[in-house]
């Protein structure tokens, strides 16, 4: 993996121009189906423009997720429905990365509209993850996380509606970060279910991806529900966790719970203890109903969110114009994948009449229930400490046809973005040569406790050492 | 207090009609859309030239209250008696048309901005009070521009997404109107008071649209869409009394469903039936945080200013003019502060007299405003009146003269050698009328009293028509 501290050496040592373009290099040759889209031209125009700049990530490439808006290159969402459309306008997030020097390399594989566990639903195929190409990236952002894992870039931007940034860090052994709701402006970011999802930073260390997230973050006036948050972030990177007290929720340890990520993730715990924090137990009692809340809420706001695509304005288009209403329904029919389908169809009838109080007012009773939960465990701990995942990364089309099964793998990941707070995945250990990932979850705001954590426990590891042959 | 003592309608005729109103009013006095800076000027540019991602639903684009938006929507409950909510909150209604770009429009549903209020207006059996249920915010769609003119004849149809985004406020009212009349003296009482509240141009095409229920006794409700007039939305419900009183007559049903009014025609057609109703799925708008306007409304109220009925009130006290005088003087905005103009200058009643009998009546034949006439000339014109200057003939000649001509009652007067004649010409021409026509005199010393009228005429011809004819008839009786 390429860090961004050897990426800025490589550009003093050359330019940025031939870093970018021994980058791009990389992505074009890649095996694991990464990316979607590939800036070349534009990438290397804004690298040569960048030369000289000392903007912290000037000249730097990063990949981004195919659901941010980028001015001039081609947006999909990895869904059909979106094929060619352009789009005339930048996410906040690309707006700051542009004007920290950044190079935009490209758009990476996600699950189509980001739903998705394994990038196994995207219109372009699957990403591959690179540790062992028989098993999933994870998702949705698994283009993200698996082109950091291979090498191909320094830096890329997923997006976390239920663990989206999370789930890919854990699998493909890299670091990502779901910020709190509302730290990054959403603006840009075409949303699946906007009151659950953040734009979150994914790198292979915890300074690279504080580095990101500190570009990103930040008020912004066309997000209404964007906040100011702190004002430098990096000063979190202190090996320091004396007297930190830790809580384990022991409801993230239930069935079908790997042993292999059991020990690892206690192992962790007992390394911050050696460390100087301490740890409890915790309760959190309403987790067993978050799934189902999670994904009642999330289809239900999806149902609604992806309505605009009706092909009328931009995205796919019929060959033969006909009445509107065949029209629509032929490039929704055509254009949404399986998944999407599925999702917007059970969206639509939890908002339904008759139903909503049953699903949907339900749902959002268990949110508010969470949400206490979090209250609590996190009155007398610092942070709480969990696996991402209840398994290293599943085979190729081991899931993809039971959506049940594949939807129980997000059951760490959700109630994190049912109650707000933010939460971190860092890789903690390996089992059979794939990567474990260690979930540091934090209060509302206060990121710089998990980073802190993150930060120290990577600095008293070397889990982030390692990464997968690419040949 | 007077308002308080107006009682619900407890009356229903023996057709039982029973009218509710929900009227969209575009605040189109604003600088920029609802939820994005997009600038409302775009009534004299092409379609597509005032969009942006945001009113235009791009993928991943976001909503922003428009902060000045929800201050006039607070300022319009209020003056329309609304409680203001403690806080309000947007909804998304989930439906596809290709006017609406995000396949929702974002809109409001539990906690609107202003609820229970009410209007009071001439019933058809003197002042009555039209509760209104609830005033809500939302954004308009595109406008769909179906070329050959109809949707039926139309090969395909064009999006101007000019106005998607515009800002809304729906105003809803109880079921108390009782025919279409007062629906019609309700839109215009609203028009006038938005007109006060200087939030709404309503000379814009679409400022004001209505939707009206109507319902007979014994009958389903039918919702009647696309009224674009408050004479549309009498002739729209006239019809419809008339349709559910025959269907009803000849034992049939009349059915609960959506109609919609062909304004060339003058009727209403079946748009769908209850089966067929949208279930428009509201839920919350994430992307908008719910605003605590509890806290916005007593500054706003402050800023209110006096609205028709107190004006009345006090032209009424303070001018010592007629209820009716007072009524059409406050109808609109601009002729009441016309009015107070005049009446500072000259004497209140008689200005009053010649603004709301005549100058009125004159705008009106003419479809001019009263920006048409300047107070300037109003004063002096009045001025000629109370000073015996000018017939009141004449009064009326030179209001017509200026809307047509233009010019200042002064000069008019001049031009048409308008003032009035002097007594000593009068007797003069009155002498020489009785000494030129004796037979005349006989006739009417022999009982024909048309035989003034006659001689009238040719003091009239003498004095070039600048004799008060009142008086010449007073002077010829006497002398004869």
């Amino acid at each position: 993996m390429i860090t961004v501290s050897q990426t800025l050496e490589a550009i003093q040592d050359s330019s940025a121009e031939e870093v970018v373009s021994q980058c791009i290099d990389r992505i074009e040759a890649s095996k694991f189906n990464t990316f979607i889209t590939v800036a070349k031209e534009s990438a290397l125009e804004v690298a040569g423009e960048t030369e000289g700049h000392t903007s912290p990530l000037a000249g730097v490439p990063i990949a981004i997720k195919d659901n941010i808006s980028t001015k001039g290159i081609q947006t999909t969402c990895a869904s059909r429905i979106l094929g060619g459309y352009v789009p005339p306008y930048d996410a906040h997030v690309i707006e700051r990365l542009k004007e920290a020097g950044a190079v935009i390399v490209g758009k990476v594989n996600m699950d189509e509209f980001a739903m998705g566990t394994s990038t196994e639903t995207s219109h372009y195929g699957p990403t591959l993850n690179p540790w062992n190409t028989e098993t999933v990236p994870g998702g949705s952002s698994g283009g993200s996380a698996a082109t950091i894992a291979a090498g191909e870039v320094p830096l890329a931007l997923g997006s976390d509606t239920g663990g989206s940034v999370r789930c890919p860090a854990s699998f493909c052994g890299v670091v990502g970060l779901k910020p709190t709701y509302g730290v990054i402006s959403r603006y840009g970011l075409i949303s699946y279910a906007n009151s659950l999802e953040q734009i979150g930073p994914i790198a292979s260390n915890v300074a690279d991806m504080t580095l990101l997230f500190n570009v990103i973050a930040g008020h912004d006036q066309r997000d209404s529900t964007s906040v100011p948050g702190e004002k430098d972030y990096t000063k979190a990177l202190v090996d320091d966790v004396k007297g930190l007290t830790i809580g384990v929720p022991k409801e993230y340890f239930g069935d079908g719970l790997d042993q292999a990520v059991e020990k690892s993730v206690w192992d962790s715990v007992h390394r911050l203890e050696d460390l100087g924090a301490s740890w409890q137990e915790v309760e959190m009692p309403r987790t067993k109903y978050a799934l189902a809340a999670y994904y009642v809420i999330a289809m239900s706001e999806a149902s609604s969110n992806l309505a605009r695509f009706d092909g009328m304005r931009y995205g796919l288009r019929l060959e033969k114009d006909h009445d509107w209403h065949t029209t629509y329904s032929e490039i929704r029919a055509q254009g949404f994948g399986e998944e999407v389908k599925r999702r917007i169809l059970l969206g639509t009838y939890a908002l339904s009449a008759g139903y909503m109080d049953k699903y949907y007012l339900k749902a959002l009773k268990v949110r508010t229930l969470i949400k206490q939960d979090f209250e609590r465990a996190l009155k007398s701990t610092d942070v709480l400490i969990a696996p991402t995942m209840p398994t290293p990364a599943f085979k190729l089309g081991e899931k993809i046809s039971d959506p049940l099964t594949l939807y129980m793998a997000d059951v760490n990941t959700v109630p994190v973005n049912l109650s707000g707070v933010p939460s971190v995945s860092l890789p903690c250990g390996f089992s059979n040569g794939l990567p474990i990932g260690l979930q540091i979850m934090g209060k509302h705001f206060d990121e710089k406790t998990i980073i802190r954590t993150a930060y120290t426990f990577e600095q008293n590891t070397n889990f982030h050492t390692k990464a997968p042959e690419v040949v | 207090m007077r308002e308080e003592s107006l009682k619900l309608r407890p009356y229903l005729d023996e057709t039982g009609v029973m009218i509710g109103l929900e009227i969209h009013v575009q605040l189109n006095k604003l600088n920029t859309k609802i939820f994005c800076g997009c600038p409302l000027d775009y009534h004299d540019d092409g379609p597509n030239t005032h969009t942006c991602p945001v009113c235009l639903g791009l993928p991943g684009s976001l909503p922003v209250i428009n902060r000045k938006a929800v201050e006039y929507s607070i300022k319009v409950g209020l003056a329309l008696n609304c409680s203001i909510e403690e806080h309000t909150q947007f909804y998304r209604k989930n439906y596809y048309y290709p006017d609406l770009p995000k396949g929702f429009q974002i809109t409001q549903y539990d906690y609107p901005i202003a609820s229970s209020g009410y209007i009071n207006i001439e019933g058809e059996d003197g002042e009555v009070r039209v509760r209104i249920n609830r005033a809500h915010m939302e954004e308009d769609p595109g406008r769909l521009v179906h070329e050959g003119g109809s949707i039926e004849r139309s090969k395909y149809t064009l999006i101007d997404y000019n106005r998607s985004g515009v800002a809304l406020l729906e105003i809803v009212t109880e079921p108390d109107i009782r025919s279409p009349k007062e629906a019609r003296r309700f839109l215009d009482k609203l028009r006038n008071i938005l007109g006060y509240l200087d939030v709404v141009d309503t000379t814009l095409e679409g400022s004001m649209r209505v939707d009206a229920n109507i319902s007979l006794s014994g009958g389903s409700r039918s919702e009647v869409k696309n009224i674009s007039s408050h004479k549309g939305a009498e002739r729209a419900l006239l019809f419809e009394i008339v349709r559910q009183k025959n269907l009803l007559r000849r034992g049939g049903k009349v059915v609960q469903e959506t109609r919609h009014f062909d304004e060339a025609r003058g009727v209403t057609v079946s748009l769908r039936t209850k089966e067929e109703a949208h279930d428009y799925r509201y839920f919350p708008e994430a992307d908008l945080v719910s605003l605590k306007v509890a806290d916005w409304a007593p500054g706003i109220a402050k800023t209110l200013p006096e609205l028709p009925d107190a004006r009345r009130q006090r032209f009424i006290t303070h001018y010592s003019i007629t209820d009716d005088h007072a009524k059409s003087l406050t109808s609109e905005k601009q002729v009441a502060d016309f009015y107070e103009q005049v009446a500072a200058e000259v004497d209140p009643k008689l200005a009053a007299v010649w603004i709301a009998d005549v100058l009125k009546g004159e705008l009106n034949y003419r479809d001019l405003g009263i920006d048409a006439f300047a107070s300037a000339s109003m004063v002096q014109l009045v001025k000629l009146l109370a000073g015996d200057k000018i017939t009141e003939q004449s009064g009326v000649e030179v209001i017509r003269t200026i809307l047509d001509e233009g010019g200042t009652p002064d000069e008019v007067v001049a031009a048409k050698g308008l003032l009035k004649a002097g007594s000593d010409l009068v007797t003069a021409a009155v002498e020489e009328a009785i000494a030129e026509n004796p037979g005349a005199v006989e006739d009417y010393q022999n009982g024909k009293q048309e035989a003034v009228n006659f001689l009238m005429g040719q003091v009239m011809k003498k004095t070039k028509g600048r004799a008060d004819a009142k008086e010449v008839r007073k002077m010829i009786i006497q002398r004869v």
